[in-house]
């Protein structure tokens, strides 16, 4: 017997050796178009009516995160803790970005798990989410001194998120600041 | 009778018309028919992120409808409906195009098929030529002056 006999199926083996490594991608991971750019100009209302709202110009000068929440969002309730413990630690600068929700939600639900953010804005259309290519809640932006947008964060910030992924590119973005 | 059937008319066009409604709410369709339409065509080029495999056209996510509302309102604001794409490129990436553009690194995507089906002839090609130059059935060589004694003597103690 010939080895050609074989190539047929070596050709259809290596097909579906590439479709399934191809299965394991995570369909939600996707890339930020907007990493390395500018976060964009943008101007919040309050979700407490006493308060002043969320503007770009508030996130600037320090390596901040934006977070976008809901009321609605139930993965938001697992990251909340951590955003709590790294507000509580004045590790970092958090802003907060209440998105596609009530005002009343909004509030309650800040009042009645924490409120772990410098200032909280309110995106009832979207605006600002699509502007940042918001695909879902949570999602975190990771902004630098400059006011660039540095990396997005889809799905809760744990605290393996925040030990693995965040903190080692907070460090280094502060690193990258103060040289 | 004949209102029976004007009714079931009606009916028809009703049905006909809300199939190709989408997720279109009323309070989004535009008065100007004419952006509209350019709308709910763009729309169904662009990819309702959270769902993934619906156009915003299609998808009753509500980002999917502030997607839809931002579309109309780029178009009234005198947006080309290359701009409007471009500017949610711009935002998403060309994942929010429901057809990836063809470039450097969508090549393979937009060739793949024609490379597959090429090969595949190619390789069909090859076989069938390769079977020709090598024939199955050789004619059997001649018989040797024993073989035909032999025969020969077979047949005459035959007979």
């Amino acid at each position: 017997m010939k080895l050609s006999v074989f190539a047929p199926l070596a050709v259809m083996i290596a097909i579906g050796v590439g479709l399934g490594v191809g299965l394991t991608n995570d369909p939600r991971a996707l890339p930020s178009a907007l990493v390395d750019k500018p976060l964009p100009d943008f101007d919040l209302p309050p979700v407490r009516a006493e308060e002043r709202g969320l503007s770009h110009k508030d996130v600037k000068g320090e390596v901040a995160l934006i977070n976008v929440f809901a009321s609605w969002c139930i993965s938001c309730r697992i990251e909340h803790p951590t955003l709590m413990r790294l507000a509580d630690q004045k590790r970092i600068p958090l802003y907060g970005v209440d998105w596609r929700d009530r005002r009343e939600d909004g509030a309650a639900w800040l009042a009645a798990f924490g409120d772990p953010f410098e200032l909280v804005g309110e995106d009832q259309n979207s605006k600002l989410a699509i502007e940042l290519g918001v695909t879902g809640a949570p999602e975190t932006y990771v902004i630098d001194r400059t006011g660039r947008i540095r990396y997005k964060q889809i799905g809760p910030i744990t605290e393996d998120v925040w030990r693995d992924v965040i903190e080692p590119l907070v460090l280094s973005l502060e690193q990258e600041a103060a040289s | 009778m004949r209102g029976n059937l004007l009714g079931a008319i009606m009916v028809l066009f009703t049905t006909l018309m809300s199939l190709d409604a989408g997720a279109v709410l009323p309070d989004e369709v535009l008065a100007n028919p004419v952006l509209e339409a350019r709308a709910r065509a763009i729309s169904k080029e662009l990819r309702c992120v959270v769902c993934q495999n619906q156009s915003i056209d299609d998808s009753s996510a509500p980002l999917a409808r502030d997607m839809r509302i931002l579309v109309r309102e780029r178009l009234v604001a005198g947006d080309t409906d290359r701009q409007v794409k471009d500017y949610l490129v711009k935002r998403y990436g060309n994942f929010v195009l429901l057809r990836p553009p063809v470039q450097a690194d969508t090549l393979l995507l937009w060739l793949g098929p024609a490379i597959f089906v090429l090969t595949a002839f190619g390789g069909f090609a090859f076989y069938l030529r390769k079977s020709k130059d090598q024939p199955t059935i050789t004619a059997p060589p001649p018989l040797s002056d024993e073989e035909e004694a032999l025969l020969k003597r077979a047949n005459e103690d035959a007979a």
